[in-house]
């Protein structure tokens, strides 16, 4: 009976605790309830971002608030395709994006790469939700030399 | 009958052997005056957002598409309403903007677009009248608000800020070349020049 006891007690508390001081994405907001989402933060004008790694899709320095991307169109590519880079003065979609997945470069953006916002997104000024301690590779091989 | 329809025939080709000058002249100034006021108010009933989504093909399809936009949500609250846009604003291009619209009263009552389907297989034809209009004339009804000449440039992205200084305000360009599905939702765009 006392072992019952002494169960329940330390599974109460355990939830209690974990209720209290474990921080989550989710916050505090009941399982059956929504959770307020935070205002959207406008797009921030901070110049064009370096990548962190090479294999990074870069992000994109403007604004591409109502710029469609479905069957029928995609805006993205009003600038950015290889023919329309001239008077545009955007960069062109990387080569990459003419690969098919046999490694066939064909005449223009492969379907697989069709959707620019799967990977590429707009660049915003936000404090991350998560810390990370990320850094990039020249700065890790400098302090590893410094060593 | 013959005998009635020959009197009334006999009135109306010389009506002043019958009538006095002051009353033909008050009559036909008041004629005037009512046949043109219910013209103008029937022109107007069917230049308003109302009686274009009085129709569900215009209701259900590009109505809810111009919802989600800026010309119809914005911070400001200033919008655009159907007409602003499809139909000139000055009055002898109105009225032959009017007699194209026959077309769209057939295809009401036929029912040319009656199902979102037919609709969509529509849509590219019906855009590029849109476009060919406003290309044919500079753009006219998004000028009717947007002006080149009170744009600050400076103002605005400089993405923006230099097409427009290299496009528009060159006459290079006008305004549908580049902003085209601003409102609504486009159709297939692969045959378009610039699109892919």
């Amino acid at each position: 009976m006392l072992r019952y006891v002494l169960a329940i007690l330390v599974l109460s508390t355990g939830v209690a605790l974990a209720q209290s001081s474990i921080a989550t994405l989710r916050g505090e907001t009941p399982l059956t309830e929504e959770a307020e989402p935070p205002r959207m933060v406008p797009f921030a004008d901070i110049g064009r971002q370096v990548r962190n790694y090479p294999e990074q899709p870069p992000v994109i320095p403007h604004d591409i608030d109502s710029y469609r991307i479905d069957l029928n169109s995609n805006k993205c590519l009003s600038c950015h395709a290889r023919a329309r880079t001239g008077e545009s003065g955007a960069p062109m979609v990387s080569i990459t994006h003419f690969m098919d997945r046999e490694g066939q470069f064909r005449a223009a953006v492969t379907p697989r790469r069709y959707f620019c916002n799967q990977c590429h997104v707009a660049q915003h000024d936000l404090t991350p939700p998560v810390d990370n301690t990320f850094i990039d590779i020249d700065t890790l091989l400098s302090s590893e030399e410094a060593r | 009958m013959v005998e009635l329809v020959r009197n009334y025939w006999r009135v109306i080709r010389s009506p002043s052997a019958y009538f006095s000058l002051g009353f033909l002249t008050i009559g036909g100034f008041l004629a005037g005056v009512i046949f043109w006021g219910g013209f103008n108010t029937a022109l107007e009933a069917t230049n308003t957002e109302a009686f274009c989504v009085s129709c569900h093909e215009m209701r259900d399809n590009v109505f809810q598409e111009l919802k989600a936009t800026v010309h119809y949500t914005n911070a400001s609250g200033v919008r655009a309403s159907c007409p602003d846009c499809h139909v000139p604003h000055e009055w002898t291009h109105k009225i032959a903007r009017k007699v194209q619209a026959s077309k769209e009263v057939w295809g009401a009552i036929f029912g040319t677009i009656n199902t979102r389907e037919k609709f969509q297989e529509h849509r590219l034809t019906l855009a590029i009248h849109e476009w060919s209009r406003l290309s044919a004339n500079d753009s006219l009804e998004c000028r009717n608000c947007h002006s080149a000449a009170s744009m600050d440039i400076t103002q605005q992205g400089p993405r923006a800020a230099q097409a427009h200084e290299t496009f528009l305000l060159t006459g290079e360009k006008t305004c549908i070349d580049c902003h085209k599905g601003i409102a609504h939702q486009l159709p297939d765009m692969s045959s378009v020049p610039g699109w892919q």
